[in-house]
């Protein structure tokens, strides 16, 4: 089944608020070898300006996952997800996010197109605060193998 | 940051190299990987299902290739807070074996050119192999006046 293109431009509903955590994020600067004290020590962090804890620049993607989960696995979109590949991944941030941000992530279908045998599905997810404030812009490109 | 200084918009000029990085990747990382980001994607820790469709072995997260080439900015510029801007198009998997050396992922990066704010532009390359894992990947670093 092709995915369904009567899906671009759609923009989904907003994603429940994530909380930023310090622990999350020092776990996720570990599991990438990330050494900066900046993403463990609220004091150094500080010291450089910043609230708390800052996370490394793709912790974005923890942050969106579980809308991009949910986008992806919505059955009228009509992904197979087994055949899917991370084709592109690109971060805009307005400013890294820091333990303490409480966040929401909206995605938008923005375009879908057939390459041969394969179909790009490229979606814009927009990390905000809950007060509003734009944190992060992330695009993302899958790509789906033909059967 | 690598070298005790980082580096500062004032001297760092378009053609200016970054020191270039090799990164282990075992699957002990890739499960330690799947646990911090909970991408738990099969592919990424078993290898009969990967080769099942069609993979030589079990493969790392395309993301984990991205953050270490990430972690190679952040490492240059001294901060994880610097980096604006940062894309990669994923073109090959790092095949990852199962034996204690696992696959080592050679990053290195390029400044392209200098914008406003004190932010520079760098091209990066990320190679497992001998085999470009990372093409396009691009990123906007902000970085101290001087």
């Amino acid at each position: 089944m092709a995915i369904n293109t009567d899906y671009v431009g759609r923009t989904f509903e907003p994603s429940a608020p994530y909380e930023v955590s310090r622990v999350k994020i020092a776990e996720f600067a570990d599991a990438i070898g990330e050494p900066s004290a900046l993403c463990r020590d609220r004091a150094a962090a500080q010291a450089a300006g910043y609230p708390d804890v800052i996370a490394p620049p793709t912790f974005a993607i923890v942050v969106t996952a579980a809308n991009s989960a949910r986008v992806t696995h919505d059955p009228a979109l009509g992904v197979n997800y087994a055949m899917i590949v991370h084709g592109e991944q690109s971060f805009e941030h307005a400013r890294p996010l820091h333990a303490g941000d409480v966040v929401v992530s909206q995605t938008t279908i923005e375009s879908i197109r057939p390459v041969g045998t394969m179909t790009t599905l490229t979606t814009v997810t927009r990390i905000r605060t809950v007060d509003g404030e734009h944190v992060c812009t992330a695009r993302s490109t899958l790509v789906e193998r033909g059967a | 940051m690598v070298n005790g200084t980082s580096p500062s918009y004032d001297q760092t000029e378009p053609g200016t190299e970054l020191p270039p990085r090799q990164y282990q990747v075992t699957r002990r990382d890739l499960v330690r990987y799947a646990g911090a980001s909970g991408d738990f994607n099969v592919i990424h820790w078993n290898e009969r299902v990967a080769r099942s469709v069609g993979l030589p072995d079990v493969i790392a997260h395309g993301m984990l290739t991205m953050a270490l080439a990430g972690r190679f900015l952040t490492e240059w510029a001294g901060d994880p807070g610097a980096i604006a801007e940062y894309g990669v198009r994923f073109s090959a998997p790092v095949v990852v074996p199962d034996d204690d050396k696992g696959a080592t992922v050679e990053v290195a990066g390029t400044v392209t050119g200098r914008l406003d704010g004190n932010r520079v532009a760098i091209d990066v390359t990320a190679k497992a192999n001998g085999t470009k894992v990372l093409t396009r990947a691009r990123a906007v670093v902000r970085l101290a006046p001087c």
